[in-house]
């Protein structure tokens, strides 16, 4: 990828690519990496891969979904990781979990057979296998505004009292498809079921993603005027479509 | 309950009637379905060679269309259902007009392309002699769920086939259907080898690899009755049982055709056994042109225009690096109906790097496509939804021009083109 060798550094971190990569998750790392050299920044993507130490001088996470199989071979390693990833988040860290990930940022996933995954409890959530696929377009209302995205998940995720909500549903299931509410929100981590991939359609929510990890690195967050008429367009499209 | 004969007569009466009103060809195979749901099973019992099943992510339509060409050509009489005509409906519909006055098919073997979904429903009631497993990859996961699944599908298909199974050596998810088989069940492998071996990176490795880097191969510990050995252009070389054949040039490009190819030969040799002439067989696939929508080739005003079928990223992938040689104006257009896959996510795991010349972007989804294009530095000169607007700005550009497109984009484009220009074999 091209550096912007004269930019003040941005450490990215890609939590496990190989298991948990299933619906054009990359593309968030890719939507981080690209506006990120657009605002004049260096951005760098580490690979965090199940096993490794993980990396230094982080700031910003981006994690995506996975099948049921990949999450079983990443649930250990996370939990191993869970103490300096909380410590991470209290310091203000930026994440984006997405999915899979977010469902394991929770406290626990249990399957329909009653066989309990536990999280890392970042999100104080909850998540049980559900009779059926939760499919289809998404649009949920955020601080960011519109947020639009495609959900494809079985778990339904349970907030628990006092936990904040990323959105409020518009259209499509969310959550549980019940209470309205779209993914969770612990300080700078960001955990949603929408990918699409959820980034480059919201460029308000990714940048405000890039200036929480340069404030925390830098101090300042400088911003570059993008020209996003293209994701303008993308979403003007997706405000038309069915679920 | 009628006979299988009376339900034939209806069908064909079925289909005298939905001709004559010029609609749509499932519908006899549908009132066959219901009048008697025996119909297929009892069709296709009675074929001396049985009947082979070819399923897998990609190049289904492609490697049916190789099969039964290399059959044809090894004195077969072969049925095959269309393209599109994955329904058992769909199926029993094109066997109508292929049965005698007795109500039987005419022929030796029945080879049929289904995908995954519908092949599990087909082999209940029609248990293969033979399949042809290509290539697991995450595709349409709005219907399929998890890239697991769809594997699991596979694996019912392998497990009612009677007589061979030909998988993929390469590709681990297909690889493993192998150790659940029982052992009367005989196994066959195609891959590729030397110096092609890097072209075809699996699921796993299509993600989570830097870019640039080339993917690990798992050390093939199975022998392949074919291997695809060397690809220059259209030139490609095939060994048979370890044994190099000479080089043959394919009628269509493509490394995947290539494998694809070696597929074909592989399963075809399962089924002829001892009757299969290696000549005949390289002789015939050579003469295999592009299957409908796959890379085919078109002349517009005396140049090319290709039309590309892409539906996943590993198809997205393998094609742009089929043609990453050779230089085209290129229209892509991506729509999002069910057929296509509701979900544009994918889009996102496709490197377009490398890919210039972009003239037009289209389809429901052009929006998207256009801001993944974005995000890879890539300049589109038109964003514009409407195919035949779009259409008409690709062909206006002269010289090579080149259409990547989703399935019911490609069928959209394909009818434009035939009214436009007015070709003959175009559906």
């Amino acid at each position: 990828m091209t550096t912007n060798s004269g930019g003040l550094p941005l450490r990215i971190v890609h939590l496990y690519p190989e298991q948990m990569n299933i619906y054009g998750d990359t593309g968030n790392v890719l939507t981080m990496v690209r506006r990120a050299q657009w605002h004049g920044y260096d951005p760098e993507v580490v690979v965090h891969h199940p096993g490794a130490p993980f990396p230094e001088n982080v700031d910003l996470v981006v994690g995506g979904g996975g099948q049921d199989s990949g999450q079983g071979l990443v649930a250990a390693d996370l939990r191993a990781l869970g103490d300096h990833l909380h410590d991470l988040a209290d310091d203000g860290v930026a994440m984006l979990m997405v999915c899979g990930l977010y469902q394991l940022f929770g406290q626990f996933f249990e399957t329909v057979t009653g066989e309990r995954m536990d999280g890392i409890g970042i999100f104080d959530v909850a998540t049980y296998g559900g009779p059926k696929r939760l499919v289809g377009n998404v649009r949920s209302q955020t601080q960011f505004g519109e947020i639009f995205g495609y959900e494809n998940h079985s778990g339904l995720t349970m907030l628990g009292e006092g936990q904040r909500p990323f959105g409020e549903i518009e259209m499509g299931s969310g959550n549980n498809g019940r209470d309205r509410t779209e993914g969770a929100i612990y300080r700078n981590v960001y955990g949603t079921y929408l990918h699409g991939s959820v980034l480059p359609k919201n460029p308000r929510f990714a940048d405000a993603l890039l200036e929480a990890a340069a404030l925390r690195r830098h101090g300042t967050f400088t911003r570059a005027p993008i020209d996003d008429r293209l994701a303008e367009l993308a979403r003007s499209r997706a405000r038309q479509l069915g679920v | 309950m009628l006979s299988h004969r009376s339900a034939a007569r209806v069908g064909l009466l079925v289909r005298r009637l939905a001709q004559l009103r010029g609609s749509g060809t499932a519908l006899p195979g549908l009132v066959v379905e219901r009048l008697d749901p025996g119909f297929l099973a009892a069709a296709l019992a009675d074929l001396p060679e049985g009947v082979v099943v070819i399923t897998g992510t990609n190049g289904k339509t492609t490697t049916t269309k190789m099969v039964v060409e290399l059959l044809r050509a090894s004195g077969l009489r072969v049925f095959s259902n269309r393209s599109g005509s994955n329904f058992t409906r769909g199926i029993i519909a094109g066997l109508l007009g292929e049965l005698d006055g007795r109500g039987r098919l005419t022929a030796d073997i029945a080879v049929l392309e289904l995908d995954e979904a519908h092949a599990i429903q087909f082999v209940r009631e029609v248990p293969p002699r033979y399949s042809l497993l290509l290539n697991i990859t995450r595709d349409q996961l709005d219907r399929f769920g998890e890239v697991d699944y769809t594997a699991g599908l596979l694996e019912k298909v392998a497990l009612a086939t009677t007589a061979g199974v030909v998988l993929n050596r390469d590709d681990p998810l297909v690889r493993r259907i192998a150790d659940t088989l029982p052992a009367a069940v005989e196994r066959r492998y195609f891959g590729s080898g030397g110096s092609v071996a890097h072209l075809f990176p699996d699921d796993r490795h299509l993600y989570g690899t830097r870019r640039g880097s080339s993917p690990k191969k798992d050390l093939a510990s199975h022998e392949a009755d074919v291997i695809l050995s060397a690809l220059s252009g259209k030139s490609a070389t095939y060994s048979f049982g370890g044994e190099a054949q000479p080089a043959i040039e394919l009628g269509m490009n493509g490394v995947h055709n290539a494998l694809n190819g070696a597929a074909a030969l592989s399963v075809v040799r399962m089924v002829l056994g001892d009757r299969a002439a290696s000549v005949v067989l390289l002789a015939a696939l050579g003469a295999v042109g592009p299957a409908f929508g796959r890379g085919e080739s078109i002349d517009v005003g005396g140049s090319p225009l290709e039309i590309v079928l892409v539906k996943n990223p590993s198809g997205f992938r393998l094609a742009l690096r089929s043609y990453a040689e050779s230089d085209a104006a290129t229209m892509i257009a991506i729509n999002d109906r069910y057929a296509d896959g509701r979900d544009t996510s994918w889009l996102w795991d496709v490197d377009f790097e490398g890919l210039s010349n972009v003239e037009v972007v289209s389809g429901t989804r052009a929006d998207d496509m256009a801001l993944r294009l974005h995000y890879d530095n890539i300049e589109v000169a038109h964003v514009e939804d409407s195919l035949s607007v779009a259409l008409d700005r690709l062909l206006v550009i002269e010289g090579p021009k080149r259409i990547y497109c989703t399935y019911t984009a490609m069928m959209a484009i394909r009818g434009r083109l035939a009214s436009k220009f007015n070709l003959a074999g175009i559906q």
